[in-house]
């Protein structure tokens, strides 16, 4: 027995110890759990896209990418444990997919000199990278997305003295926007109404009825995981129009729609990445990932919507090592170099054509100051009986004369709670 | 051979109700106590600390806690959870409040509101009993979560409703924030617990402890017998919540340094800890410790197993995770009602008479 642990923890020791001559980039995934729905397209899209330029591109400037899998179902305790047994393998950058985690982690990379990549998640005030030197959430952020909901709206007709509602996950995610709507309702005069939904939301009934009485001429929602299918069903249920109905880009997937069947026909939703598979790098996925039996997971959500944005996340994370390895000069690059990478990241449309992606993402240059990017926000409306989601407005620019201020004043009080002096090195 | 009495007399009566009487467990008890305060701080990483030394150490003085309220005070709690919630957010609001003071006194003073609110919470076990105390104190757990998420001057207002831990220091060493040492924060906890343990062991083999185990036992006997039910039980809730209070603290301000309150001190934290006391042995501090090793330990282990060595996908492993899980659960409850601490005392007999059973 003592001689079986001792090769049990050589074994274990030698599975630990970092492997050289790769780009590991740790996967915080969650394929259990309430949000699995979510979390599985994601990490499958995440992981192949890495797989792609494994098999195709002989890894990103002549080194392979390693992803690294770790299940966090979604709970703040296992990603410190998974955030601890990765970071010594030299983790490059962390994509936890949980604003929880999120939260979590800030400090902690921020210390341990590790980049995080929240996009279109997290902090919203991160997108001050004066005081949250290694936290980026381009290239939008929860607050562009409910002015872009307000903007939409505004270009539908005039808004002022209509009632709209947000329907919100009761956490740190779903409380994200209602400073932003509170200031818009005062910009613009409309009155807003905050219904909250517990964890995990499955049970909606009290929250629909009080929407039933009220009526409120649109409603947005700041859902995630199997809140969302009750949700659209509950407004099915009391025959809500849908077209009124927006959600976040978190509750504008497949997996969302699809249980309400018809009846969620013309639900929309936010996006600030192209939808559907019309895009030539899938047709190279099919063949260097799919077709070789590599993809992630079950293999069967090329091209859905959260996979899109695992691609789109990946994608952005290989172009930062790029952009890493050309200012460092050198190929295996190092988590403070990522860094520098990503700071210095800057997305254009031909960059975009030449990954086989054209038109998929807004244009964008990261900074020290605007780790946030642009935030540019598209719609998406869901086409029942095609099955499709499909961009129905151009992507456009937030209310950034709202947004900014609040960015400032929450990241300044992070600075003054942590002591951080704010500057750009 | 080994824990024998032979050759171990008993001059004084100290001597005689010590909590080790047996030499050799005496020494073996000191052999941990100074392997852990003393040689476990050098082969602290951050891995082994957050992974698995932390965790530990927190969830056995909640384990503690709870073991008092329901192993030796036989009401059953479903509030762990909420309670731990009021150490941390106590934690959370003294931290911020007071920042010059020592976390130190913090943490204890966390354990205190909580014993407070925890006592509120067992007023009506004297009028109710077994299930149905169980869902009062079910409300409670679900009151709580829901008053830390509702009411903004808990979470100092922030947009979220995130609470994050500062840096505070102990004698110039940081214990919270980012920037921590693995030794210290292990250190600290470490204390809180052997403090922790000690502390129960001595209350539970004293007049207050031996007033629970009456009630537990039968309460309209004890209170024949003199032993006034209205103390008993509201001791035992206040010094169970204080247990959990600090352990709540704790597990906020060291280990997570972030908490949402839903997430992280719902239900099924009453339930793991709850877990922990039944696998570990109801009515045994041991059991507390052994229970908490178990669970917190167990996950990691097998997932070291099942992703890092045999390769297999995380969601596949983490399934596995529960059904086993839930499956030792069942086999406990049904070969050993009595627990982990049960079978260390089995072992210890055996190994009494080992190597000449007969």
């Amino acid at each position: 027995m003592k001689m079986k642990l001792g090769t049990m923890a050589v074994a274990g020791l030698m599975a630990a110890s970092p492997v050289m001559a790769d780009l590991v980039f740790p996967s915080l995934s969650y394929r259990t759990g309430p949000y699995a729905a979510g979390g599985i397209p994601f990490a499958d899209g995440y992981a192949d896209y890495f797989t792609l330029l494994n098999e195709r591109d002989g890894g990103i400037g002549g080194v392979a990418a390693r992803v690294l899998e770790c299940e966090t179902g979604y709970n703040t305790e296992k990603g410190v444990e998974c955030y601890e047994s990765t970071k010594g393998e030299g983790s490059l950058v962390y994509q936890p997919l949980s604003t929880g985690i999120t939260y979590q982690l800030i400090p902690k990379t921020t210390a341990d000199n590790i980049p995080m990549h929240t996009m279109g998640y997290g902090r919203t005030s991160a997108a001050n990278g004066e005081v949250f030197s290694h936290t980026f959430n381009y290239p939008a952020n929860y607050w562009n997305g409910a002015s872009g909901a307000i903007n939409y709206l505004m270009s539908q007709g005039d808004i002022s003295g209509k009632k709209i509602a947000l329907v919100y996950h009761n956490s740190a995610y779903g409380k994200e926007p209602i400073r932003t709507l509170e200031e818009l309702s005062e910009k613009h005069g409309f009155e807003l109404m905050l219904v909250a939904v517990d964890h995990p939301g499955q049970e909606q009934k009290s929250q629909w009825l009080q929407i039933r009485r009220e009526r409120p001429d649109n409603v947005i929602m700041y859902g995630w995981g199997v809140m969302n299918q009750v949700a659209i069903q509950e407004a099915a249920n009391i025959r809500y129009p849908m077209e009124n109905f927006i959600g976040i880009w978190w509750s504008g997937s497949e997996n969302d729609v699809l249980p309400a069947g018809d009846a969620a026909n013309g639900y929309k939703a936010l996006t600030f990445h192209g939808v559907g598979s019309d895009f030539p790098v899938f047709d190279d996925i099919q063949k260097y990932v799919v077709d070789a039996g590599k993809a992630a997971g079950a293999g069967d959500q090329v091209g859905t919507v959260l996979y899109n944005r695992g691609l789109y996340a990946a994608m952005l994370a290989a172009e930062a090592a790029k952009t890493a390895q050309v200012i460092h000069g050198v190929a295996e690059i190092t988590p403070a170099m990522m860094r520098d990478g990503m700071e210095a990241l800057e997305i254009t449309e031909a960059k975009m054509t030449d990954l086989g992606l054209p038109g998929f993402g807004p244009s964008f240059k990261v900074s020290c100051g605007n780790h946030g990017g642009p935030g540019l926000i598209g719609m998406t409306q869901w086409d029942a009986s095609a099955g499709t989601w499909s961009l129905i407005s151009e992507f456009a620019a937030t209310d950034m004369d709202v947004i900014q201020p609040l960015i400032d004043a929450d990241s300044g009080s992070y600075a003054s709670e942590n002591g951080i002096e704010a500057s750009c090195n | 051979m080994l824990y024998r009495e032979a050759g171990d007399f008993s001059t004084t009566y100290p001597q005689d109700s010590q909590t080790f009487p047996i030499r050799f467990d005496r020494y073996r008890y000191y052999a941990v106590l100074l392997i852990a305060a003393i040689i476990m701080p050098f082969v602290m990483t951050d891995y082994l600390v957050n992974s698995i030394f932390l965790p530990f150490l927190i969830y056995a003085i909640a384990a503690i806690g709870l073991n008092i309220l329901t192993g030796y005070c036989g009401q059953v709690s479903l509030g762990t959870g909420g309670f731990m919630a009021v150490g941390a957010y106590a934690c959370y609001k003294l931290m911020t409040a007071f920042p010059d003071v020592s976390i130190f006194f913090h943490v204890i003073l966390a354990g205190g509101i909580t014993a407070l609110v925890g006592t509120a919470f067992g007023l009506p076990s004297l009028r109710i009993k077994g299930f149905y105390l169980a869902v009062a104190t079910l409300a409670a757990q679900f009151f709580l979560v829901w008053l830390f998420n509702k009411v903004s001057w808990f979470y100092n207002y922030s947009a979220s409703g995130q609470i994050n831990a500062p840096e505070r220091t102990v004698f110039g060493i940081e214990v919270t924030g980012p920037n921590t040492e693995a030794w210290a924060t292990y250190l600290f906890c470490l204390v809180f617990t052997v403090g922790a343990a000690i502390l129960a062991r001595n209350l539970t083999r004293g007049s207050v402890g031996r007033q629970w185990m009456a009630i537990r036992d039968m309460d309209i006997a004890a209170e024949i017998i003199g032993v006034n039910p209205l103390r008993a039980k509201l001791t035992a809730f206040a010094v169970s919540s204080f247990f959990v209070g600090v352990s709540g603290a704790l597990f906020f301000a060291v280990y997570l340094g972030a908490v949402e309150v839903g997430e992280v001190f719902g239900i099924n934290k009453s339930f793991l800890v709850l877990f922990m006391i039944i696998i570990g042995g109801l009515g045994s501090i041991f059991g507390a410790f052994a229970g908490s090793a178990f669970l917190v330990v167990l996950p990691v282990v097998l997932k070291i197993v099942g992703v890092d060595l045999m390769g297999w996908p995380t969601d596949i492993v983490a399934h596995f995770q529960l059904v086993i899980v839930g499956g030792l659960i069942i086999m406990f409850l049904i070969l050993e009602p009595h627990g982990l601490a049960q079978l260390w005392r089995v072992a210890k007999e055996k190994l009494r008479l080992w190597p000449f059973p007969h």
